[in-house]
């Protein structure tokens, strides 16, 4: 099998996949990838959300056993699965993830050798040592940093340049498991866009030192120029693999990712009433930047854009969950957001669905009951005495019209599904009948049957009035439940989609332009 | 069970339809398996010892004179309903004692007032933690730790260091003397205190919102729960329960002891936690607390009248706090338990 494989290779791979499916439950994830990465070369991995690229990372870290049937070489060895996370980091592959791992009270030095310092491989760990060691690995790098300073002194972009740096030399073993490749899962979501090039400079240097690089960015323009090569997944297939980026316009990259598959008829949506409702002015939170928007009496508004966006921040925002300010009318009544709070939000007639279904949306310790009933206790007292009788009676009634199953108001919230624990966080808000619903990825990890119930829900009570924000990162779903779509990009709207645009296709498009600044009217010319 | 619980399903539930489906014999044994240790180990001790422990006299003693410890011991689970640790309940009521006796033993001041005064003192206790733990945002548990010990400090300066008496004897009357049905009148106010916080935790909108913001903070936040006034409420409550037990410690000793209080904190801590494993368990509960609070008594008390040295309260109370906290992250499905 290998030798086959193998035999029309002009070199040998330093990352070889074939034949790699990775099913969940009865979807698969991943099928049949046919995969490899060249010695000495950067190499894109691009696709949209639900595309397989993060399994795919996860299968490489040994996080998920793919199917069987897969093969995996690594610089040549084929790695047997189930693999283990030490076998593959012995093979000289490493990982560093968006969140970069750092202790941010250590020191530089001390974060850089944490791998060496664990493996009690030394005898001396003084600080001078540490020190010592740290600087001449930086020196290598070409990076200009004081090991004695804590990491949360450092810019973002010194923290992404010291993990990477840190995933290259950091363990400082034998050259016998030198590091083959470094897999940057989306480095660049959290950097201003400025600092990027101190990023892409370091990765230069670490190619040009003997490694590969996997790189995984929504990015697209960053993925042209940095990459030598890039492979493209949608919906779990590789529809192009190692197209050379010599001269590619970002147009054909995203005319891979987004593909031209047919449009779907959108479910009816009733047409909101003329006039707003809400009125966003000068929102600024998390990585907002004066964001000002309306939204009508029954609109579904959806809110959009890649990683690093913040189209995540604007339901906390607007419910006073996070630190922001700016004001917002709902109804005629206008709210200053520095002194949002969400009880004073709850009172306006605002709910908010989290994304954090068990930690902030509902306690799986508690009843079904108990959750369900928070918000409207008042309701059920009589004579200083909680009717709980009657509570556990209507949450009943809300299990039937929620379709919650089983229908177990006595149990405990941890019992159910995700499907149908969203489906109780949704009947906890909806049946205070707010004015405006708040959504922060309404149907993640959520099975398709409660997903399409949710969403033909928030339809028909939008029907009935009630205005939604829905801030998510599927196409697809903004394509089935919204109105109108606005696309965010480093804080601020960059495209506002209506009508027949409110599709996936557009809307992904949207997405994936409004990160390529210097190239987007090049794109949107050849696009008319 | 499957075709009872079909029939339940398919059945409209009625008003007042008592609690789901017959849970599993597991989850009914773990609920009262703490009341019928109580009455085993009381059994053994009655066949062991009928002359001494089997006797109406031991039961009020035991009952009456410790009602101290199942006050402070309900003072102890409001705070910890909601998250925070109190470890200065043993302060609060050294404290609160101290002055009952100064101010009323040693100054004439009427028993009314000093009651009151010493419930306030314990009022400002919790609002100084409270003050500290929402404010600073510091862990409960060091700011109580520290603010236990500085009461300690004013308590020695209040008394001058010394034992002090001289109590009004209707405080006495009031907690040990007078009797109803053969018990002294403080395990009443105890089992009064207890029904209250039932009530509370149960069947008010202040304990529901308790119950959340221990069990989810975040979750309370985002519902509109004001999490900091729920959590400085809890710590005053803590503060004046606390005082209400310093009360009581004076009216069964007719004196304040400088460092009488701190004996307790122990041991109510291994009641609270002990009776979370009970009535409904992996939840701080009163009931269970009351249980546990006894179920620690009568062992201590039996072993006692078997002739074991005064160590073996030590022992008792420290092995059940550890096996206790050690049960309820069992029920907890060994999750780690978020106090802060």
């Amino acid at each position: 099998m290998s030798q086959a494989a193998l035999a029309h290779a002009v070199y040998e791979p330093v990352l070889r996949f074939s034949s790699l499916s990775k099913t969940f439950g009865g979807t698969r994830a991943l099928q049949s990838i046919d995969f490899d990465v060249a010695p000495g070369e950067v190499h894109g991995l691009v696709g949209h959300n639900g595309s397989g690229k993060s399994t795919l990372i996860k299968v490489l870290a040994a996080y998920h056993d793919p199917d069987a049937g897969a093969f995996l070489a690594i610089g040549g060895s084929s790695v047997a699965f189930p693999a283990t996370q030490e076998q593959i980091h012995a093979l000289g592959v490493r990982f560093v993830h968006q969140d970069l791992g750092l202790i941010p009270t250590l020191s530089v030095a001390e974060n850089l050798l944490l791998g060496s310092i664990a493996a009690e491989r030394r005898k001396h760990s003084g600080m001078r040592r540490l020190c010592g060691e740290a600087a001449g690995l930086l020196a290598r790098y070409g990076l200009d940093l004081d090991p004695g300073m804590a990491v949360s002194t450092l810019s973002a972009v010194q923290r992404a340049n010291l993990a990477i740096v840190r995933a290259v030399g950091g363990d400082l073993r034998g050259v016998s498991d030198a590091v083959r490749l470094i897999v940057l899962d989306e480095p660049t979501a959290f950097l201003p866009a400025d600092d990027k090039q101190h990023l892409y400079q370091l990765i230069r240097q670490v190619v040009a030192q003997g490694s590969s690089v996997l790189f995984v960015s929504h990015f697209l323009d960053e993925v042209i120029e940095l990459c030598d090569r890039v492979t493209v997944l949608r919906d779990g297939h590789v529809v192009a693999h190692g197209l050379e980026t010599m001269g590619m316009s970002t147009d054909t990259l995203v005319g891979h990712i987004v593909g031209h598959d047919n449009r779907r008829e959108r479910a009816l949506l009733s047409a909101p009433a003329p006039g707003t409702y809400v009125d966003v002015r000068g929102l600024n939170a998390g990585r907002l930047r004066d964001v000002s928007f309306e939204v009508a009496r029954g609109e579904i508004l959806g809110v959009t854009g890649l990683l690093g966006s913040g189209f995540e921040d604007v339901p906390p925002a607007l419910f006073g969950a996070i630190q922001a300010s700016g004001e917002l009318d709902v109804d005629g009544r206008t709210v200053g957001l520095r002194r949002q709070q969400p009880h004073a939000a709850v009172g306006a007639g605002i709910a908010f669905v989290p994304a954090d279904r068990n930690r902030q949306g509902v306690v799986p310790t508690l009843d079904i009951s108990d959750n369900l009933s928070l918000l409207v206790l008042r309701k059920y007292l009589r004579a200083a005495v909680l009717r709980r009788g009657r509570i556990r009676n209507d949450a009943g009634t809300l299990l039937d019209d929620f379709d919650v199953r089983p229908r177990t108001p006595w149990a405990v919230t941890a019992a159910l599904s995700g499907g149908n624990a969203q489906k109780v966080l949704l009947a906890k808000w909806l049946r205070c009948q707010p004015k405006l619903l708040l959504l922060v990825e309404p149907t993640q990890g959520v099975d398709v049957t409660s997903r399409l119930q949710i969403e033909q829900m928030l339809v028909t009570r939008a029907g009935q009035g009630m205005s939604v924000i829905c801030a998510t990162a599927d196409p697809e779903q903004l394509e089935a439940l919204c109105h109108r779509v606005l696309v965010m990009h480093e804080g601020r709207i960059a495209a506002e989609l209506t009508g027949s645009a409110v599709n996936k296709h557009d809307i992904a498009e949207a997405c994936l332009r409004s990160g390529g600044r210097p190239t987007q009217l090049k794109g949107s010319e050849s696009h008319a | 069970m499957t075709t009872t619980t079909t029939s339940r399903d398919a059945a409209p539930v009625h008003p007042g339809a008592r609690k789901g489906p017959r849970q599993p014999i597991v989850r009914q044994l773990e609920r009262v398996a703490l009341p019928v240790a109580l009455a085993v180990l009381a059994m053994i001790f009655c066949v062991l010892r009928p002359d001494t422990f089997a006797t109406v006299d031991n039961l009020s003693a035991i009952l009456g004179s410790q009602a101290v410890l199942v006050v402070v011991a309900l003072g102890l689970l409001v705070p910890l309903r909601a998250g925070d640790f109190d470890l200065s309940v043993g302060g609060t009521l050294t404290l609160s004692a101290m002055l009952v006796a100064v101010l009323n033993g040693e100054h004439g001041v009427p028993l009314s007032a000093t009651i009151f005064i010493a419930l306030g003192a314990g009022a400002l206790v919790g609002l100084v933690n409270g003050l500290f733990v929402l404010y600073f945002g510091i862990n409960s548990f060091i700011v109580t730790l520290g603010v236990g010990q500085l009461l300690l400090g004013i308590v020695s300066l209040l008394s001058g260091n010394r034992i002090v008496s001289g109590i009004d004897q209707s405080l006495l009357d009031a907690v040990v003397l007078r009797r109803f049905l053969g018990v002294p009148l403080g395990f009443y106010y105890a089992a009064l205190l207890c029904l209250l916080l039932w009530y509370v935790f149960e069947y008010t909108t202040v304990g529901r919102r308790l119950l959340f913001v221990g069990a989810g903070r975040d979750v309370a936040r985002l519902s509109g729960v004001r999490v900091n006034r729920v959590r400085l409420g809890s710590l005053v409550a803590a503060g004046v329960i606390a005082a209400l037990a310093g009360v009581l410690y004076a009216g069964t000793t007719g004196s304040a002891d400088p460092r009488g209080g701190t004996a307790y904190l122990l041991p109510a801590f291994a009641a609270a936690f002990l009776g979370a494993t009970s009535i409904s368990p992996g939840r701080f509960n009163p009931w269970g607390t009351l249980i546990a609070a006894y179920f620690l008594l009568v062992g201590i008390t039996g072993l006692q009248m078997l002739g074991a040295q005064t160590y073996v309260q030590d022992l008792f109370y420290g092995g059940a706090l550890v096996l206790a906290v050690a049960l309820s992250q069992l029920l907890r499905g060994r999750r780690p338990q978020e106090f802060s």
